[in-house]
């Protein structure tokens, strides 16, 4: 599992790890959603720190995060942001959606 | 220009196989001697090529995927990644920047990645024959440009 997500006080925290691929964005996707769904947290806290490789599937899982969490009426923040992570990020534009 | 050295792979288009494509590849290019910034390049480029052979090529079902990757003495790097999937209709369109005709959890950003991380991009494809994506990356050899400045 890539993820770890911690609930607290109307925030949710996910924590990030590894290889962000398509591969692995599925069981990311489902226990972060599942945790939303249960909550309805006011903010959503992606923490990149341990996340040594990520491709569009990543930027797709942000996208997706960020869709869910405007339904619910909250706001998606992105943390930690590694260098080796910028460029993606930046060419995706998902800076413009997210704090 | 000389070729250093080729490889063929050909694995099963399941999810499980982007890892593993990406790390083959990037452990092929190790004696070019890449930048940790020029390998992450070159393994996000591999893993978009041969995601989309996966999801789009054989929507999720079962089919082959084809890696070839040459490297040469002068830090040139060329891998050609195929499928025998279903094609692409409009090639210019899909490499548009956002396009994507799956949509969802999917950004469109497949083909800009490897467009803005590699220095040259390729895409045939015909429809219901398969996809090959052609892309180049040329790696300064760091050894190589010093040995130049001691032995002009
Ligand atoms: N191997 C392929 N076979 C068939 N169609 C493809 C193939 N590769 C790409 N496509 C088509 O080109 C479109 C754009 O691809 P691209 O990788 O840019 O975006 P995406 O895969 O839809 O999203 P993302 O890569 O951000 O997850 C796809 O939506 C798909 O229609
Ligand atoms: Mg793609």
């Amino acid at each position: 599992m890539n993820v770890k997500t911690i609930y607290d006080d109307g925030e949710l925290t996910a924590l990030l790890f590894g290889e962000i691929d398509h591969h692995t964005a599925r069981d990311i996707r489902l226990s972060v959603d599942s945790e939303i769904e249960k909550h309805h947290p006011t903010k959503l806290i992606l923490d990149f720190r341990r996340v040594k490789f990520m491709d569009s599937s990543g930027i797709g899982l942000i996208m997706g995060r960020y869709r869910l969490m405007k339904l619910v009426g909250g706001e998606i923040v992105l943390c930690n942001v590694p260098p080796h992570l910028e460029r993606i990020i930046a060419l995706s534009g998902v800076r413009s959606i997210t704090k | 220009m000389e070729l250093m050295n080729e490889m063929n792979l050909t694995f099963s288009s399941k999810s499980m196989n982007e890892n593993f494509a990406r790390t083959a590849v990037s452990a092929f290019v190790l004696p070019l001697d890449p930048t940790i910034t020029e390998l992450a390049d070159i393994k996000t480029a591999v893993s978009e090529a041969v995601t989309n052979s996966i999801i789009h090529g054989y929507e999720y079902g079962e089919g082959q995927i084809g890696i070839n990757a040459k490297i040469y003495d002068n830090g040139r790097i060329v891998i050609k990644i195929k499928d025998k999937g279903k094609g692409i209709e409009n090639i210019a369109q899909a490499m548009e920047p956002l396009f994507s005709t799956v949509g969802g959890e999917r950004a469109g950003l497949g083909f800009a990645v490897m467009q803005s991380f590699m220095d040259k991009l390729k895409v045939t494809s015909k429809v219901n024959c398969g996809t090959s994506v052609t892309m180049e990356k040329y790696i300064i050899r760091r050894s190589k440009a010093l040995n130049d400045d001691v032995n002009p």
